[in-house]
């Protein structure tokens, strides 16, 4: 199978794209996490904010990276010709 | 996908809601009138298993798809609900509100791993191994590496983990039914079996689908009734997500005062006195030379507990509060990213995305998972802190003779211990014992609600046990019947043969994974915690190269498979069973931290050392990556 430049183009995209959620997720886990003591004097709905984070924010995050990943690629799979037939 | 099909489902699974809301009200007029517990316990159980058996009898298959991913045509809502039912486990549902009652700020681990997976799942693996379509992960192992060896690593490592897994699923299955039937343990873990037998056993993966969806229905009803009226309750807002912030500093006010307490300090100090006068028993023990005695047993585990009642209180949103915050973090960290990996590489989950119609309902699908899965995630911590503001407030400081009758109810079952140590005759908080499990179980009592929802919460913890067993067996079985017997020892066999082992197998799996919960083993339950770091030890990094870098072979994957799954066990064997010393500070359940790494770093090693796959292997990987390109 001989990939062409609009392929590759495509793959391309989605690497960045991946890349960049995937950072997007790294920071709000880990890096809250990390500084949770130094982030403690924050509130946030009278929460401190790396409870929240822990317990919601960091929920509402992933469902809306997993969502906006499936909406773009989605998008993406027309735009470059490389959708599956509709069954 | 036709769109009549989808409408049907709608239907099907509107009208099973309603019914089901209406059986509740039904059984809660009958309690109105008189109806004794025991029998709404029974009726609760009853018609929901013979629900779960219904359906696998309607969707019975004797189709090869059909049988292994259900005719990939699951719509992705409801695969994203049978997702959640196969997920959330009695874990999930009965121990982790009280984990976080128990840990506070650091048993948000467990929330953020068992749901920030999903983003790998997600991004990574989900929509590749649908474009790949076959019917299990070592699969894809097989296909993408090529050679038996590969596969048949992969076959092991999903039935270890799978393995350990399920008999925890069966042993809460026990737990649940022989609590509210008033039945031997050993004969509520037979009772439940039947249940998932009669589901997975005909149908396979059609049938576990169904039933699922079904199973997820009642078990969001389950968690969420008894925290809202809770919520209702204490701040007359029925949605305890959103004000259980203004709980939480109450909460923390009264620990403040809690900790000011001079009788809670007497308390502390008489565990401390207790503590320390085992501590001498024991010295008396050893130095007589009776090493290994089960007295000695005794001593340590009443020593560790008085230990604990002894500690100081510490506030339930600090992060890290113990005395080496540093380390803890650490921990938390490590768990966190164990628990995410391995979330991602769990086979009996990952299998679930081949039954989706197409890839681009796979990427839905999972929005779909994290967001019903979300909707019990998002409740547990408000469970805990609710739980706690009741036993803070109106439990702790009241005369011991006059305490709310469910402290006495769950003292009979010995869920709940209390002990005036000092004393005073007040209940201090140091001198209460609640088993974490009570939290879910007990919250419908706090709240003052009928036992109706007693029986739909145990309904509800059954039905998340049952789902998770039947995904978990199915796996096992289909790791057994396809990957080894059909792939490696008889390529030939006709379907309808194929089908009869892989049924035989299941059934061998079940019994012995009963048999083994039924002796209450409790390594294998302090082992559940480790499937993950297994799991993630030995697929995620051969699955995540394997559709990123084409350079990855075989000789690569099967030793990052072998040094990842082997670096995993040898630290959390040698930790948890020889006395090792830790790494860093890091606990055996994250033993995935260092083998994580290690198996990604083995595969990338070892491929570039061996010679690159060849031709067909990489067309593999570019069809994999494109939704539309064919082999």
């Amino acid at each position: 199978m001989q990939l062409t430049e609009k392929h590759r183009e495509y793959w391309r995209r989605n690497l960045r794209l991946t890349g960049f959620l995937l950072s997007v997720w790294f920071l709000l886990t880990f890096a809250v996490i990390y500084f949770a003591r130094e982030l403690s004097a924050l509130t946030f709905m009278g929460f401190p904010l790396p409870f929240y984070m822990g317990a919601q924010g960091a929920l509402i995050v992933y469902v809306m990276i997993i969502w906006y990943y499936a909406h773009r690629m989605n998008k993406l799979d027309q735009e470059y010709g490389v959708a599956e037939e509709d069954r | 996908m036709s769109r009549a099909f989808v409408q049907r489902l709608q239907k099907y699974y509107s009208f099973y809601t309603g019914g089901l809301v209406l059986f509740i009200l039904a059984l809660a007029v009958a309690e109105y009138m008189g109806m004794p517990e025991r029998w709404i316990g029974w009726v609760f159980m009853a018609s929901t298993v013979l629900l779960y058996a219904g359906i696998g009898v309607v969707t019975r298959t004797v189709d090869v798809v059909e049988y292994y991913v259900a005719g990939r045509r699951v719509p992705a809502v409801f695969n994203g609900m049978a997702t959640g039912a196969d997920w959330m486990s009695a874990a999930s549902f009965i121990g982790m509100a009280g984990a976080l009652y128990h840990k506070g700020y650091d048993g948000l681990a467990f929330i953020m791993g068992w749901t920030g997976g999903y983003v790998l799942v997600a991004l990574l693996l989900a929509p590749y191994l649908r474009k790949f379509g076959q019917f299990t992960i070592p699969d894809f192992m097989g296909a993408r590496y090529g050679g038996h060896t590969a596969r048949t690593l992969a076959a092991i490592g999903a039935i270890l983990a799978s393995f350990t897994y399920v008999t925890a699923q069966i042993y809460g299955v026990g737990i649940i039914t022989s609590r509210f039937l008033d039945v031997s343990f050993e004969t509520g873990v037979f009772i439940g079996l039947g249940g998932i037998l009669f589901c997975s056993f005909l149908g396979g993966m059609r049938a576990i689908t169904w039933t699922q969806v079904a199973q997820y229905i009642v078990l969001i009803i389950a968690y969420l009734m008894p925290v809202v009226f809770l919520s209702y309750k204490v701040t007359s807002n029925p949605i305890p997500q959103l004000v259980y912030g203004s709980v939480l500093q109450k909460v923390t006010e009264r620990e403040n005062e809690i900790m000011a307490d001079p009788a809670q300090a007497t308390a502390r100090a008489a565990y401390a006195r207790r503590a320390q006068s085992i501590e001498e028993q024991i010295a008396k023990l050893t130095s007589s030379g009776e090493g290994a005695s089960n007295e000695l047993i005794r001593l340590r585990n009443a020593k560790a507990l008085a230990e604990e009642h002894a500690r100081p209180l510490t506030h339930h949103a600090e992060p890290f509060p113990g005395p080496d915050p540093d380390r803890e973090r650490l921990n938390f960290l490590a768990l966190t990213f164990c628990l995410m990996v391995g979330t991602a590489a769990l086979p009996h989950v990952l299998t679930r995305y081949y039954t989706t119609p197409s890839v681009r309902e796979a990427r839905n699908s999972v929005f779909w998972s994290i967001f019903f899965i979300s909707l019990l995630y998002f409740t547990a911590p408000a469970y805990a802190v609710f739980a706690k503001y009741e036993v803070y407030t109106n439990l702790i400081g009241s005369s011991i003779s006059e305490l709310p009758s469910w402290v006495a109810s769950w003292s009979k079952v010995g869920l709940v211990r209390v002990e005036d140590i000092n004393h005073d005759g007040i209940l201090q908080l140091a001198e209460l014992t609640l088993n974490p499990d009570v939290i879910v179980l007990a919250t419908p009592e706090i709240a003052g609600l009928p036992f109706v929802v007693t029986g739909l919460v145990a309904a509800g913890g059954l039905a998340s046990a049952l789902s998770t067993a039947d995904g978990l067996l199915l796996t096992i079985a289909n790791a057994l019947s396809h990957d080894i017997y059909f792939k490696m020892i008889e390529p030939s066999a006709s379907t309808g043969r194929r089908l009869m082992v892989s049924k035989i197998l299941l059934l061998l799996a079940a019994l012995v994974a009963a048999y083994v919960a039924s002796t209450k083993p409790d390594t294998i339950l302090s082992m559940v915690a480790w499937a993950f770091s297994i799991a993630g030890a030995c697929f995620f990094p051969a699955l995540v190269l394997g559709i990123f870098w084409k350079r990855a072979n075989m000789q690569g994957a099967v030793a990052g498979m072998i040094v990842g799954l082997g670096l995993t066990l040898y630290y959390l064997i040698g930790v948890k069973f020889f006395g090792m010393a830790q790494w860093y500070g890091i606990s055996d359940v994250s033993a995935g931290i260092f083998g994580i790494p290690a198996g990604f770093a083995t595969i990338m090693l070892v491929s570039l050392l061996t010679p690159a796959p060849d031709r067909k292997t990489q067309n593999m990987v570019e069809s994999v990556r494109y939704p539309s390109l064919k082999l």
